[in-house]
């Protein structure tokens, strides 16, 4: 080459060995090895990492690029990853690593000396934990630093002992662990659980925990949450994202809705905050916060009254009629009163068919329901319902076509009665916003009874045009017009909510109902947590789930509500639930739904009156109502009725009991049930629930692995330190609920340090870690084999080891390896033969108890003998098995033979798998014991494979299989869908050469042949499945008892809780007039002022949870503290100025971070973003002695809202992580001042 | 015609999510030790704010760049005689307050605290002292807005605009902000190469890529205040300059530089751009306004077979030619006409181009509620360009020197390619009405169709088009390759030493 004049800086290679120094850097890049991996970390990611490997260290990861593409015309999938994942290499080798087993100082020198003085480790612990000196002496210390290095031997041989009294004690259920989302690294969730469940221990959910789980999910679509894959919304023609900011949360999808606008698609992005999603808007809407419902009620309010009323979209109500429970009829109930006044009316039940002759004997009868066929201008009795699923003699009619469910003739069903009435009666409507009712006309049809009684119905649909406030010409308080802003759901009402223009709302509600019409329904909403966290978040779901479901969008590519809060979907289920929960050697399962259990034990229910304080309902709520009252009674009350579970089960040990009944006389396992119940029935053995605060009914053994159970979950993180760990804390609160309970035993004081014995299990020294007895140093996600799947994509990605665990850490899979081999080890002496345990379990969602107790039995107690106590019918089932702790550790390795047996399922279906575990025990890979044979999975990657092989979504096989068996009840063809993939068998290995796509399964309600994108109910829409619900199909209406109580069986439109009302500052407004109000400003006794703020802890940027956060590179990249955001007036009015350090403070606790000040904040909230450690960075509060600060869940208490306990019937029946109240904490208000002084 | 190819970039800011990944990537890789700790070869930046090292923007501060001086471009920082009176202070040398003085955590605490009455927790440390340190600034201190009244509000773009305007930014209703990711330009008028006293920076023949020699630097750190985009940076440790080297061991290789591939926003592009190097001096004595149709101008078109030809004369691979004509870079840059060099009136030639963002609708307070513009005789599903929150004057101080023409163009054209999408995908936009808007903007439906699939359904091979690099010819001039292959990696590796 030639050099060139005038521009002496460009230069060839003239002297090429000036160049010999570029090695520097090629040096540098230069690696040994690739191995694939990803992060097992809720962060809904799942994505596939090369972790790059140099002189056996990791060096750092790149994203992997090589996923199978989808069908033509979507961008592709690559690359994944975000700048928390690229982070992670950074743990493996830092200063934060938990390298080796520590334990408490103080518990060592208490454990070595018991140790010396008996020779049996359980004597040992049992001389520690029943004195109370010594028991306390630990406790205090938790947290407070004195860790010591211990050696794996000790610390399993305490966590034996510890057991293995607390079983002979207590029992069983008093042990529990806590890991979330087993999505995220399957085999290490099933690894503690599997343990604990063999023993007879406790599971703690997290979806409901997490506050990720939608409550509209379960009841709309009986599904705890399927969703549309990220590449879908690529499909959609309008973006309404809403709580859910794309580029932090979902940042390796967020190019899909950016790539979408440039085809075309319409992006609305509504958020409070100038979220950073909102670059990516066409149209920014600056909703208030918390406001999201009030805006969909009114969307629908124009789209029912323009494109289903004044013009019938003919798409819109042909779906409308087909996919959801619009023409089915209601029965009205007469008001009582009336003084000479014209009758009104609130909507009831839906009516059953079994009361009208024609349907009188038909099966489950309760259990099916009615549409207005015009063909017969009669009510028919469509298939599909609950009734029909559970249908043992008349089988294959649960689908969704349109016929009778008695002859097979043709239903043509009517939504409306507007022109067919017999007459309109005026309805009875809550506007709770204002506090009032309005009243409404309604046209009705009138129908005789099979026992010659007449009833008034109507249709849901002419409910639904009633509630929105739709005017058809009909008498009663309708809306004149958009501008009316005194009746809801107007535009122009909306406005006093959201803060945002009628004009606005309308153009939108246009552009939706139009871009639906043209495209068949593409229409998505993205929503997240930051909708799904406020208190009456059902609510606000449900509105923006009608307005998909008024226009066609669920069940459609590019259509309907993309929920992304936390990584829920485990795809491989069926194998997946059997390993985790021990089901292959046990018949029942302690799953306890974490947030009633929190609640309870961690006696926060006591720090509260009457819900309804703060929640509203109906007013004049009668005498025995369930919407007043305390919500620890409705808890009780929830317990008896098996409507939710609650661990420990009794006041005594369910073994215990089970050796009692036994010494009754009891032979066969139906007649220790039956004295179970008698025992309870007359009061002789009570549940647990009921009296929470007696020593025999804490909880005492506490396992956390893969979360941080004691921080960034826990909401009332003080009340946690306080009641469980008994160590110090920052809460001020007032216990209230003495006067206010009355099913439930109130001892004072409360209890404080519950807990025996806390272990965790991690790689890093979180908070968690920090405040527990046991930290067992954790293999990194770069250390061991795993499985990880994710709702945002449709692969299934391994991890796996790029090196092997450092220093002496172990795969969680290992650990509780190790600790049941110890358990059984020690156990073997005090229980050398196998035990019984009496189980309860709740009645459960996709069984039979769906349709237990049937139009409003359950509202009824067995307790007070308003029904009689019959298990798994009016109160929970009882089940007794039979546990071998000598052999647990063998049980642990081995896939036992029930599973083989019974087959597997999930989600309602079942497969045989015989000679798929024959196969896998005839493998290399098998436990010999006893004389038998079974698959091992000792090894962390043989429990990968055993997974894999006995998937449906791996193994198409048995998704033929599972589909065949479908088909058999729902009566129409099934397994074709599987035929194209019936030869996929997918191994670990074939998962680390490249992701492998999931295949059709029928416990997945998407498809995804040809490369299509995953949609959900995509399934129920073109294979006529029915939804899992009372109807089988999408409610509109829910008639559950409780939900009429509530007056949320429409839906509806309730105001936020008031921050005094809600409790968050009883007595910290006290040093601050005036500080109740919002905003207001107030002195603080010479101290700086201080101001009243909503307090959202939304995800953030630099964090998934709490990890990363405290990473040299994401507390770099952000302020080297979670701050707290306050806008730039707010602040101003405080002399707070960017950076200053801040005290924010409740009743609940404190929290001591920087500002960041920003006018992207609005006046009136702060933001501190979801899940700031306490273990770096935080000083001390001034305000609290000068006690070191906590986190934000200092600031938060668990609220639970009393109707999403209601359960037995239909959808709403409980599920591990499907049903239950939600840790909901987004209403909660802080205190903000200048920190006087700093101080670490 | 002097024919140089070289490696160009293109960043389409509309689809960048702000996440930093690149960011990291390349800190992993190349700046995670000593002396480099406050590195950020990579950054990405809040738009408005003052970025990193803070300010960097303000020339009057740091004096990067070339100014025109009688017609005469000079260095803003210093000449080569200059430097001589400058060796032991630079005046215009960013400090340690301009980037931010690095720090961990006492993360051992929490391991080691003896039992004490209250919680240990992991106190800030600085990584240059090894003192507790006070944090008050970052490399990304202003993300997403943070203290915006101190950062966003004295972003030096917003000089353009009027004391009402800028206020208006801070408001709902125009309240506003974008990402800005930055890496060197490796510019084809490299101030920082100029400015060398030890000719340490050049910037390699056959690709264009900036480098400093780490044998050949001597410390005078002159580069560091001559390059106007400050990046460029003094390791402390090894008393040389190190900079952005766009991964050319990756390059050599096949792969794209590090935060190219982990772009999960999808938003970089990289490929050849043949240029007329003779023309260099000439384009950037041009005045402000010319100055990005003339930077445009030295681009040539590989499908020329004139070009084609002087390429070859000059030395250039015809794989590499043949590279340049699937660039699509070329296609961002010049086919298209979207994507625009950064602050192109430093005049240092940058060969990094962005493709400005489209934002939010700005809303109007109508009593007490908030409403969006919307023109109801239009009935624009996608709204007017001048509507948008971020003011046109603010994209061009960026990316036009002042020059509001070609910002405008660049968004009226992704807006037109949007709506000719909607009306194949839709429809209730009219084919009338795409195919009027296409033609507003200078393009076409074939134009859109390639634009929209560019933008949207690029595979990794789409977006990076990496010429082969030909390592055993250029190993070849040094060694044999194949006893390369045969002793490559034998031998003891010694880090650089100060001075060396």
């Amino acid at each position: 080459m030639t050099s060139k004049k005038g521009i002496p800086w460009i230069k060839d290679e003239a002297k090429p060995e000036l160049r010999s120094w570029e090695e520097f850097y090629r040096n540098r890049w230069q690696h040994d090895k690739i191995v694939r991996s990803t992060h097992g970390v809720n962060c809904t990611g799942g994505c596939t990492w090369q972790i790059h490997v140099k002189e056996g260290i990791v060096t750092w990861e790149m994203q992997g690029l090589d996923y199978p593409s989808l069908e033509h015309g979507l961008p592709p999938y690559e690359p994944r990853g975000c700048q928390r994942g690229i982070s992670f290499s950074w743990y493996l080798y830092s200063p934060l690593r938990v390298k080796y087993p520590y334990l408490r100082g103080a518990l060592l020198d208490l454990w070595t000396a018991a140790r010396a003085e008996h020779e049996d480790p359980v004597d040992a612990w049992r001389s520690i934990v029943s004195d109370p000196d010594k028991r306390r002496r630990y406790q205090r210390a938790r947290g407070k630093g004195g860790f010591r290095r211990a050696s794996w031997d000790d610390v399993l041989e305490l966590m034996a002992a510890a057991q293995v009294h607390t079983i002979e004690k207590h029992g069983p259920d008093r042990i529990v662990g806590f890991s979330p989302i087993p999505a995220m690294s399957m085999i290490s969730y099933a690894s503690g659980a599997r343990m604990l469940q063999l023993m007879g221990g406790v599971s703690l959910s997290f979806y409901d925990w997490y506050c990720d789980l939608p409550s509209a999910s379960p009841e709309t679509w009986g599904e705890q949450t399927d969703v549309a894959e990220s590449a879908d919304w690529y499909h959609a023609k309008l973006l309404a994202v809403m709580g859910s900011n794309l580029n932090m949360t979902r940042t390796p999808d967020c190019h899909f809705a950016a790539e979408a606008r440039h085809n075309g698609s319409k992006m609305w992005v509504f958020s409070p905050d100038f979220a950073q999603v909102s670059k990516y808007a066409d149209e920014w809407v600056a909703i208030n916060a918390g406001q999201d419902g009030a805006w969909w009620m009114a969307v629908n309010h124009v789209l029912l009254k323009e494109l289903h009323h004044e013009r019938q979209v003919p798409y819109f109500l042909d779906y409308t009629r087909r996919y959801t429970d619009a023409p089915l009829l209601v029965e009205m109930v007469e008001n009582e009163g009336g003084d000479g006044q014209p009758a009104t009316y609130r909507p009831g039940q839906m009516l059953r068919a079994n009361r009208l002759e024609r349907y009188r004997d038909v099966e489950h009868g309760d259990w099916k329901f009615l549409m207005w066929d015009d063909a017969a201008n009669a009510p028919r009795m469509p298939k599909g319902s609950a009734g029909f699923r559970w249908a043992e003699k008349d089988k294959g009619k649960w689908n969704l076509k349109l016929e009778d469910g008695t002859d097979g003739s043709p239903i043509d069903p009517r939504l409306t009665f507007l022109d067919s009435s017999d007459e309109v009666v005026e309805v009875e409507l809550d506007d709770f916003g204002l506090g009032r009712s309005t009243r409404r006309g309604v046209p009705i049809r009138v129908l005789e009874t099979a026992d010659g009684t007449r009833v008034r119905v109507t249709t849901v649909y002419d409910l639904l045009m009633a509630q929105y406030g739709v005017p058809r010409g009909l008498p009663g308080e309708y809306p004149e017009s958009y501008d009316d802003a005194d009746f809801p759901y107007t535009p122009a009402w909306a406005e006093q909510y959201t803060g945002m223009g009628r004009d606005l709302l309308i153009r939108f509600a246009r552009e939706w109902g139009r871009t639906a019409e043209l495209t068949g329904g593409k229409c998505t909403i993205i929503i997240g947590a930051g909708i799904n966290h406020w208190y009456h978040a059902n609510l606000m779901y449900r509105a923006g789930i009608h307005a998909l479901m008024f226009c066609g969008c669920v069940g459609v590519n590019g259509g309907g509500l993309a929920h992304y809060v936390g990584q829920e979907k485990l795809a491989p289920g069926e194998p997946w639930g059997a390993l985790a929960f021990g089901k292959d050697w046990v018949g029942a399962t302690r799953l306890q739904n974490a947030p009633s259990w929190h609640y309870v034990h961690t006696d926060q229910w006591r720090y509260e009156r009457s819900f309804t304080d703060y929640h509203t309902v109906p007013p004049g709520q009668p005498e025995g109502s369930m919407a007043r009252g305390h919500t620890m009674d409705t808890q009780v009350k929830a317990v008896r009725s098996g409507w939710l579970p609650f661990f420990p089960q009794f006041d005594r040990s369910s073994i215990e009991v089970v050796r009692e009944a036994r010494a009754a006389g009891c032979e066969t396992d139906r007649e220790v049930v039956d004295w179970v119940v008698e025992q309870l029935r007359k009061g002789a053995l009570r549940f647990a629930v009921e009296d929470p605060d007696a020593p025999e009914n804490w909880p005492r053994v506490w396992f956390i692995w893969r979360g941080n159970a004691l921080m960034a979950s826990a909401k009332g993180h003080e009340y946690f330190l306080k009641h469980y760990l008994g160590t110090h804390h920052n809460e001020v609160s007032e216990e209230l609920a003495e006067d206010a309970v009355e099913e439930v035993e109130w001892r004072s004081p409360a209890p404080e340090g519950k807990m025996d014995l806390v272990v965790d299990l991690n790689f890093r020294m979180d908070t968690s870690a920090l405040y527990s007895d046991v930290v067992l140093p954790a293999a990194t996600w770069y250390e061991k084999a795993d499985l990880n799947s994710t709702d945002l994509h449709s692969f299934i990605h391994p991890l796996s080891k790029a090196v092997p665990p450092c220093w002496e850490s172990k795969s969680d899979w290992q650990i509780f390896r190790a600790i049941a081999e110890k358990f059984s080890e020690v156990a073997a002496r005090r229980f050398p033969e196998p035990v019984e345990d009496l189980v309860a379990v709740p009645l459960a969602h996709d069984s039979a108890a769906e349709i237990a107790q049937p139009n409003g039995t359950g509202l009824s107690d067995w307790t007070k003998g308003e029904v009689e106590a019959i298990p798994g019918k009016t109160m929970p089932g009882f089940k007794v098995v039979r546990r071998d702790y000598k052999n647990l550790h063998r049980q642990y390795c081995s896939f036992g033979p029930q599973a083989r047996e019974k087959g597997l399922g999930a989600h309602g279906t079942h497969y045989p798998i015989e000679d798929v575990y024959d196969e896998l025990a005839a493998n290399g890979h098998s436990e010999r014991w006893d004389a038998a044979r079974y698959p091992s999975v000792r090894e962390d990657e043989d429990a990968c494979n055993l997974i894999l092989q006995l998937a449906t979504v791996t193994n198409g096989e048995l998704a033929w299989r599972s589909y065949k068996e479908l088909e058999e009840k729902v009566g129409l063809p099934l397994a074709h869908l599987a035929e194209k993939s019936r030869n996929v068998r997918v191994s670990y290995k074939d998962l680390q050469c490249q992701p492998r796509r999931l295949i059709n399964s029928p416990m997945w309600s998407g498809l995804t042949e040809n490369g299509r994108s995953y949609s959900p109910f995509t399934y129920n829409v073109e294979a006529l499945v029915p939804w899992r619900t009372l109807t089988g199909r999408q409610h509109f209406y829910l008639d559950h008892p409780v939900y009429l109580q509530y007056g949320e069986h429409l839906p509806t439109y309730k105001p936020k809780p008031l921050p005094v009302h809600y409790g968050d500052m009883r007595i910290s407004a006290n040093g601050h007039p005036g500080a109740e109000q919002a905003g207001a400003v107030s002195g603080n006794g010479g101290g700086p002022p201080a101001m009243t703020l909503n307090y959202l802890t939304p995800h953030g940027k630099w964090h998934i949870h709490s990890t990363y956060g405290d990473n040299q590179r994401m507390t770099t990249l952000s302020r080297g503290v979670e701050p707290f955001w306050i806008n730039d007036r707010d602040a101003a009015e405080l002399g707070i100025a960017d950076n200053d350090w801040v005290e924010v403070f409740n009743d609940h606790g404190v929290v001591v971070t920087r500002a960041a000040v920003s006018a992207r904040i609005p006046r009136g909230i702060s933001i501190q973003y979801h899940s700031p450690e306490r273990t770096y960075s935080v000083p001390l509060s001034p305000l609290r002695g000068n006690r070191r600060a906590g986190g934000h869940n200092s600031l938060t208490r668990t609220r639970l809202k009393p109707n999403l306990m209601a359960g037995g019937y239909g959808q709403f029946t409980f599920h591990f992580n499907y049903w239950g109240p939600t840790g909901c904490n987004r209403d909660t208000h802080i205190l903000v001042r200048k920190l006087p002084e700093l101080r670490w | 015609m002097d024919v140089r190819s070289q490696i160009s970039m293109v960043f389409h800011l509309d689809k960048c999510i702000g996440c930093h990944t690149c960011s990291v990537a390349c800190k992993n890789v190349w700046t995670d030790r000593k002396g480099t700790e406050y590195m950020w070869w990579n950054n990405v930046e809040t738009k408005p704010g003052t970025g990193y090292p803070a300010l960097w923007e303000d020339q009057e501060k740091f004096s990067g760049g070339w100014e025109l001086v009688g017609g005469d471009l000079k260095l803003r920082s210093t000449d080569k005689k200059r430097t001589v009176f400058n060796i032991f202070h630079n005046p215009h040398q960013p400090s340690m307050d301009d980037y931010y003085e690095p720090w961990t955590y006492d993360y051992q605490n929490l391991f080691n605290a003896p039992e004490g009455p209250d919680q240990p927790t992991a106190e800030p440390i600085s990584m240059v002292t090894g003192e507790r340190i006070d944090i008050e600034s970052g490399p990304n201190w202003d993300d997403d807005l943070g203290g915006s009244p101190v950062y966003a509000e004295n972003d030096p773009n917003l000089g353009s605009l009027t004391e009402e305007q800028r206020q208006q930014l801070f408001a709902v209703e125009r309240l506003v902000f974008f990402y800005f990711p930055r890496i060197c330009n490796h510019c084809l008028n490299p101030s920082c190469v100029a400015s060398c006293p030890s000719g340490a920076l050049h910037k390699r023949g056959e690709d264009g890529i900036v480098l400093v020699d780490q044998k050949r630097c001597r410390a005078w750190r002159a580069c560091v205040a001559a390059c106007p985009y400050k990046k460029v940076f003094f390791n402390w440790h090894t008393g040389k300059s190190e900079k952005c080297i766009l991964c050319f061991p990756r390059l050599e290789t096949g792969q794209a530089p590090a935060c190219f591939h982990s772009c999960v926003g999808r938003i970089r592009y990289l490929g050849v751009l043949l240029y007329d190097a003779a023309r260099i001096e000439e384009v950037a004595r041009h005045p402000d306004h010319e100055l990005v149709a003339a930077h445009r101008s030295l681009i040539l078109d590989p499908h020329d077979p004139e070009v084609a030809a002087a390429a070859v004369a000059n030395g250039v691979h015809e794989s590499v030619i043949d590279a340049a004509r699937k660039s699509p870079v070329y296609r961002f840059v010049k086919d298209w006409g979207i994507a625009l060099p950064p602050h192109i009136e430093y005049r240092t030639l940058p060969m990094l181009f962005y493709v400005p963002p489209m934002s939010p609708v700005m809303a109007q307070r109508n009593g007490q509620v908030l409403d969006h513009h919307h023109d109801p005789e239009r009935d624009d599903l996608f709204h007017d360009i001048d509507r948008a929150r971020v003011p046109l004057k603010f994209l061009a101080s960026l990316f036009g020197a002042g020059n509001e023409s070609h910002v405008r163009a660049a968004l009226y054209k992704q807006k037109a390619v949007r709506l000719y999408r909607r009306s194949v995908t839709v429809g209730d936009v009219t084919t009338e009405t795409a195919e009027r808007a296409l033609r507003e903007s200078g393009s076409s439906v074939e134009e859109a169709q390639a634009i929209y699939e560019l933008t949207s359904l690029p595979t990794f091979e789409d977006r990076f088009v990496i010429p082969p690099m030909h390592r055993e010819e250029a190993i070849e001039m040094m060694k044999d390759p194949l006893t390369t292959k045969q002793e490559a990696g034998f031998g003891f590796l010694a880090g650089p030493r100060r001075g060396m």
